[in-house]
């Protein structure tokens, strides 16, 4: 009995109620996250509506982009989207972990403040300025120097040869790649940076104690050990990757078409949407727009999915 | 009993005093973190197939000595050591030491168990796979490893979970499987047992206790009844320096110097 009316007078206790005041507050922010999310879910498909109803599924594979005879398909933006995030993420990852094992691991104490703070401010510029960079300076460079080289050499090959075919524009999916790999370097730098840097240190010893080298100790110690982090960290950068609009933008070519070369101009989700709402005249024109939209939502819920699967097969592996 | 007398003194290296053979021989080794310098003019001896025992109190420099015999130091900069440790004939504090040939030579278990993650035959082959040897024989090392760190039993029907999946005293018997799967010639153990539970440091005990016949062990302990459980021979550090170091038994019954007695009376440290 006494110890029910302790518990009773702890309920009305005001620290107890603030407590239950600040759990309701944090759940209140949890669930608000979810009711955006499930809002704009919506409101794509409000949107994307008339779009969805006129083409059907076959807005996903038709690759006609007519605003004149009001035809639309979404299969040439999505490929230039998912091709120049495979770019980017083809690049930008080796060469972002690389880097980031080379700060956690290598790097002389004097370097290591400076080349940090380098990395975080190329992740503060502007998504602006790189499209303007790429635009002025970039693609030209691309166009007199480096895909010439491209299409001499990797253009020869059989198989491959075909990615690396046709005429140097200087813009298109390639340079955008480029652009885009340069964007989300540093993020994946800062953030492997970081999580090399949860290692226990006796766990880094305990392999060198082994008598492994640096690579094997980062190969099959390090990376290992924060896989779920990194993908993670990963996954976060391909979603900005596959999001990026204005930088890209200005560097595709806006081309609704799909080339075996990834030297040719395109366009993606983003970038058509960016540049097309506002001469979208027609409300079919609109509604393709926002189903474009959606598209790019369940391309990356399909992404985030993916990563998780793969998360748990890299732990049965490990057999955790 | 052989209570003689055993002064550290430079002649009782030209061979004087033969008795154990050493493994590891160390000359007027110091040792500095940056300018600080944590080891002064150490002079030992490991002696094969004997426990050697590190105590003394916090921050006397055991387990910088321990990590010098494996030059862990290397990894980190401003920490240097100065003098001879010899392995073989070799002193490994030269400059052209190719030190993950050491390291394969000189295992280390750490205070926390360290395993890898990866599965638990994993944790062991890797070390071997490192090492070149074949398919055909790995299963059979991983066992007689497993085996060796009284493990084996309990985990043969789990090789391929986890190593993270284990309890800590399992963690940490794995480590000692890994080590000495390797078959390296010194095993060093920086405080295996300070984070088990008393069941699993008995366990972890009866290992070195098997394992001296193999390998020579230098273990640093906080622990002295741990120290004169395990060891043949104890080496007292205080402040950097070597104060005593002797058999066991005669370190824990009749230490000459004043401050050993002090501290393994408990009257400081």
């Amino acid at each position: 009995m006494t110890a029910a009316s302790d518990i009773d007078t702890r309920s009305k206790n005001p620290v107890a109620q603030s407590d239950r005041v600040f759990g309701a507050l944090t759940l209140a922010a949890a669930i608000l996250v979810l009711l955006v999310l499930v809002g704009v879910f919506i409101s794509l498909v409000m949107g994307a509506w008339p779009a969805l109803q006129k083409f059907g599924p076959a807005f996903l594979w038709t690759k006609s982009w007519n605003p004149v005879t009001n035809k639309f398909g979404a299969i040439a933006p999505l490929y230039g989207t998912v091709v120049t995030s495979i770019v980017a993420m083809v690049i930008a990852v080796p060469v972002g972990l690389g880097v980031a094992i080379f700060l956690t691991d290598l790097c002389p104490r004097v370097l290591r403040r400076p080349l940090g703070i380098a990395i975080e401010l190329l992740a503060g510029i502007p998504s602006i300025i790189y499209g303007i960079w790429g635009l002025f300076v970039f693609a030209p460079f691309m166009q007199s120097t480096i895909q010439p080289a491209l299409i001499a050499t990797l253009g020869k090959l059989p198989v491959i040869g075909a990615l690396f075919a046709g005429p140097p524009y200087g813009i298109g999916l390639f340079t955008a790649g480029l652009i885009l790999a340069m964007m989300i370097l540093p993020f994946i730098a800062s953030l492997s940076r970081d999580i090399f840097g949860t290692v226990p240190p006796m766990l880094r010893e305990a392999a060198y104690g082994m008598g492994m080298t640096r690579w094997e100790v980062n190969r099959h110690i390090v990376i290992p050990h924060v896989r779920t982090a990194l993908v993670g960290g990963i996954m976060l950068s391909l979603g900005r990757a596959l999001g990026e609009t204005m930088a890209v933008t200005f560097v595709i070519g806006n081309a609704h078409r799909i080339s075996g070369s990834i030297l040719a101009p395109g366009t993606t989700i983003s970038a058509a949407i960016a540049n097309e709402f506002n001469e979208a005249t027609t409300p079919m024109y609109v509604s393709s727009l926002i189903a474009l939209g959606l598209v790019l939502f369940i391309l990356t819920f399909i992404v985030l999915a993916c990563a998780q699967w793969m998360l748990r097969r890299m732990k049965a592996k490990a057999g955790v | 009993m052989d209570t003689e007398i055993r002064e550290r003194s430079p002649i009782s290296f030209q061979g004087i005093d033969p008795s154990p053979k050493a493994r590891i021989s160390i000359r007027n080794l110091e040792f500095f973190y940056g300018q600080t310098r944590a080891l002064k003019g150490i002079d030992l001896d490991l002696p094969e197939n004997q426990v050697t025992a590190f105590i003394g109190p916090s921050g006397c420099g055991k387990s910088t000595l321990l990590r010098i015999l494996n030059r862990m130091y290397d990894l980190y900069p401003n920490q240097r050591a100065t003098g001879e440790v010899l392995l073989d004939g070799q002193n490994i504090l030269e400059k052209g030491t190719d030190l993950n040939r050491l390291r394969t030579k000189v295992g280390m278990v750490f205070q926390k168990p360290t395993p890898f993650p990866m599965t638990i035959h994993e944790n062991i082959a890797f070390g071997l796979r490192l090492m070149g040897v074949a398919k055909s024989e790995m299963d059979g090392r991983v066992e007689a490893a497993l085996r060796g760190a009284a493990l084996w039993d309990e985990v043969k029907d789990k090789l391929t979970a986890s190593g993270q999946s284990l309890s800590g005293g399992q963690q940490q018997r794995l480590c000692i499987a890994r080590t000495i799967a390797v078959e390296p010639e010194v095993i060093l153990l920086d405080e295996p047992a300070s984070a088990l539970d008393p069941i699993s440091t008995g366990k972890i005990e009866e290992t070195i206790h098997q394992l001296k016949e193999q390998f020579t062990i230098a273990i640093v302990t906080h622990n002295m009844q741990q120290a004169s459980r395990v060891s043949d021979r104890t080496a007292f550090m205080y402040l950097g320096e070597l104060i005593e170091e002797g058999e066991t038994a005669q370190i824990f019954t009749r230490p000459r110097n004043e401050q050993t007695s002090d501290y393994i009376t408990g009257r400081f440290g």
